[in-house]
């Protein structure tokens, strides 16, 4: 039986040679430090950094840390997809909104959202208001954009047919707008993720309480590098858990209807 | 009674080189039941013609009439038929044919009714939770034409609505389109480029002049149905039509077969 014929043996040898790409990785970097080539407070070895994941991880600080992060993740994303996945369609429409808020938009996204702590922390405080505000900032903008330029591209075809069938108001923009430019909403709502995902953790380095990137921020300042790389490889797991849990879906959806 | 009455129609676009003539000065009476074939070389306006019928685009002078009533906007008694069968991907062919039922406000039983009734007769009950992507083109186009048939409408405009199929699904649509008109005594404007297949349906064709001149000939078909293609007066007929077409072309200086 060949690959071809076989599509689960195929996935599985997919699936083992890059697992086995990891472990020979993590092997590599024992190997190295084991060494001993530099001091180990520059890099720490594997084994070190497991130990520190442990330990976060058993005295909850870790869990935590996690918890306060994606707090301020869920209000800052879910605030920028209500006002931009709406604006978005908005702006796909109209030629003045777009003339004027869009390219607002667009000259606005040229800026890296941590520009905005310093007026965030005036205006809210050291406080969650501010941290999600630079959410926010960071990725809503990206969001309306993508979606405008969904609505923009939809094949004029869609929109006559629309028409003749009767589809009028906010039918139309529920029931073909919306659903036409579902794959530029998902481009949207990815790109607005990993906006949101970079900005949280850029304002969290900065200044922050408890959270994800204020844990990193810690293992810095006590020199515990092992803290940080445990830090960093949590960020990885959970920016990789929803690409795969929230985005595959969504791809699998669009697959399905769209074919492509 | 007259369906659709066209009076003293002009209607010009703006190009770069200047004003360009689509329709000018037309007057055109379709009757009610009625299969009308528009014919002409690319260019001669019969696209905007329809799109005028169907309520895309209004005239610059002139009115279009359906029923005594200005048309104004596009809507589901007047009922247009693309090349591209611009079905919706997001819906599967059951919501697709439902579509329009759902916007006219049917409830759920009497949708699901009237599209079963529908897929029956553009014989797709076997694909009816298929995805659009799924489907050939003949398929595509016979959705298309289950979702057009879903409101009854009194008015079927089609623009060249075959054009993009092989030969075979051709032949298998026609002979649909056939039946569906003897059935239901809809009135079709149908625009193609093959004066074949306008005289293998039609009960009119109707050639135009290029670049905007109107109509240029009449011809009535008064052959019995069911036609076929390879029909000898069809084939007759349409090689009349086309040596006019020809001439046309040539005293409009393209020169060449349209």
């Amino acid at each position: 039986m060949t690959a071809r014929s076989c599509p689960v043996a195929a996935v599985w040898r997919r699936r083992l040679s890059s697992l086995g790409f990891f472990i020979v990785l993590l092997f590599l970097w024992q190997g190295i430090c084991s060494l001993a080539l530099w001091d180990e407070a520059l890099l720490p070895a594997p084994l070190q950094v497991w130990q520190a994941l442990a330990g976060g991880v058993q005295d909850g600080t870790m869990a935590a840390a996690v918890l306060a992060s994606m707090k301020r993740l869920f209000v800052g994303y879910g605030l920028s997809l209500a006002i931009g996945i709406p604006l978005g369609l908005l702006l796909g429409r109209n030629r003045l909104l777009d003339d004027t808020a869009g390219s607002l938009a667009v000259g606005l996204q040229a800026l890296p959202s941590i520009c905005w702590l310093p007026l965030a922390v005036l205006w809210f405080g050291l406080s969650e208001t501010a941290m999600q505000f630079v959410v926010v900032m960071g990725s809503f903008m990206s969001v309306t954009l993508a979606v405008r330029d969904g609505v923009k591209s939809i094949p004029p075809l869609y929109i006559r047919a629309s028409r003749v069938l009767g589809a009028r108001g906010w039918f139309f923009y529920g029931h073909v707008l919306l659903p036409a430019s579902m794959p530029a909403l998902l481009t949207g709502t990815k790109l607005g993720w990993s906006f949101a995902w970079r900005s949280l953790m850029a304002a969290e380095l900065l200044y922050g309480s408890i959270g994800i990137g204020s844990t990193l921020m810690s293992g810095r300042e006590l020199h515990d590098m092992a803290l940080v790389v445990a830090a960093m490889l949590v960020i990885v797991a959970i920016g990789l858990l929803f690409d795969r849990v929230l985005f595959q879906a969504g791809e699998r959806y669009i697959q399905r209807r769209w074919g492509t | 009674m007259a369906v659709i009455e066209l009076r003293n129609v002009s209607r010009h676009f703006v190009a770069d080189s200047g004003v360009v003539p689509a329709i000018t000065a037309l007057d055109l009476t379709v009757r009610e039941g009625e299969f009308l074939c528009l014919v002409g070389p690319s260019g001669c306006g019969k696209s905007t013609l329809l799109n005028l019928i169907a309520g895309f685009e209004r005239p610059d002078s002139g009115s279009v009439l359906v029923d005594g009533i200005v048309v104004e906007k596009p809507g589901p008694e007047r009922f247009v038929i693309f090349q591209e069968p611009a079905l919706f991907p997001w819906l599967n062919v059951r919501r697709n044919v439902a579509f329009g039922l759902k916007v006219a406000g049917l409830s759920q039983p009497e949708q699901d009714g009237r599209v079963n009734e529908l897929l029956q007769l553009v014989h797709l009950s076997r694909f009816a939770d298929a995805w659009i992507h799924e489907l050939s083109g003949g398929m595509k186009q016979r959705v298309a034409l289950a979702r057009a048939l879903a409101l009854d409408p009194a008015i079927l405009l089609m623009d060249e609505p075959f054009a993009a199929l092989d030969a075979q699904t051709r032949d298998l649509l026609h002979e649909e389109m056939e039946q569906i008109w003897q059935r239901t005594g809809k009135t079709i404007i149908f625009v193609t480029h093959n004066v074949r297949e306008a005289v293998r349906l039609g009960t009119r064709v109707i050639l135009m002049s290029p670049h905007g001149g109107g109509i240029s000939r009449e011809y009535p078909i008064d052959l019995p149905r069911n036609r076929f293609l390879e029909d000898f007066d069809v084939a007759r007929i349409a090689s009349v039509i086309r040596d006019d077409l020809r001439r046309e072309s040539m005293s409009a200086g393209e020169g060449g077969s349209p």
